[in-house]
């Protein structure tokens, strides 16, 4: 058991496809990060995805896709210290990918420019 | 390939014949001198546990998140994978492992609704499909071809 169960969390979407969850994430965050499967947070939780993987912030809360294997894919939302933390470190991780570019906030720019990106980068 | 490490995969037990095919690919892969080593979720790996209580055909039964977790790591990597799918969960594990592992993947498509899913597949993978639940023979002819060729 991952120590995402032992959190306190909040359900968003249950049992839905794992395609589902990315496009929630992206169409209800603040701001939409992609990370690679195997992508570690709270310490021990690594996510399980279908690259590319769509993380949101959502005010403090952490929006990330969380799936079990006889239960289909959940979206969850966890808002406590770590997940500042853990959406400072996702802001950080992109400033490193793309240094020149504005951040990933959806009234600046589209979700979708950064996915496209990612999938470039992906298939190469 | 003797010798080469092999994960074998399996995702929910809902579908009845995936243990039999772990239970049949993990004892002939090892006969052919693959390296095996199953993985799954505590249900599906108490199911496979209890049908072979003593490891006659699976020798090595191990936790699946944990797998993947050491993969992940770099503490263990395979060279082949056959991963069980029924449902998207099962795609998007498989879709996991393709991204953190070397391994070159089997997707071993069973189940009720295979076309869809087998759709739905975007790594890559050799895949083998049968819309089969409950029983083993079709799936089993299908990939005695496939450990028939990986022995050439």
């Amino acid at each position: 058991m991952s120590c995402i169960e032992q959190m306190k969390y909040t359900i968003l979407l249950d049992r839905i496809s794992f395609k589902e969850a990315r496009e929630y994430i992206e169409t209800n965050s603040d701001e939409v990060y992609y990370v690679s499967p195997g992508y570690k947070i709270f310490k021990d939780y690594y996510i399980i995805g279908v690259p590319p993987i769509a993380m949101g912030s959502k005010g403090n809360a952490l929006v990330f896709p969380y799936t079990k294997p006889c239960h289909g894919s959940f979206v969850l939302s966890i808002e406590n210290e770590d997940s500042i933390k853990e959406i400072n470190r996702l802001r950080e991780t992109e400033k490193e990918k793309e240094p020149a570019s504005s951040k990933k906030d959806k009234s600046l720019e589209s979700s979708k420019a950064s996915s496209t990106s990612f999938l470039d980068m992906w298939k190469k | 390939m003797t010798g080469a490490k092999v994960l074998l995969m399996m995702g929910c037990p809902e579908i009845p014949i995936q243990t039999s095919i772990a239970l049949y690919l993990s004892h002939k892969l090892t006969n052919l001198g693959f390296d095996v080593t199953v993985a799954g979720t505590t249900a599906a790996t108490r199911l496979l546990k209890v049908s072979d209580y003593d490891g006659h055909y699976a020798k090595k039964l191990v936790d699946l998140d944990k797998t993947l977790e050491d993969i992940i790591e770099k503490r263990n990597d395979f060279d082949i994978c056959f991963a069980f799918m029924h449902n998207d969960s099962g795609m998007t594990y498989a879709a996991t492992v393709s991204a953190i592992s070397q391994a070159r993947i089997y997707s071993i498509v069973f189940g009720r609704h295979t076309e869809e899913l087998a759709q739905t597949i975007e790594f890559d993978c050799e895949k083998i499909v049968t819309q089969d639940v409950h029983n083993p023979v079709r799936l089993k002819n299908k990939l005695d071809k496939v450990m028939e060729a990986m022995a050439r």
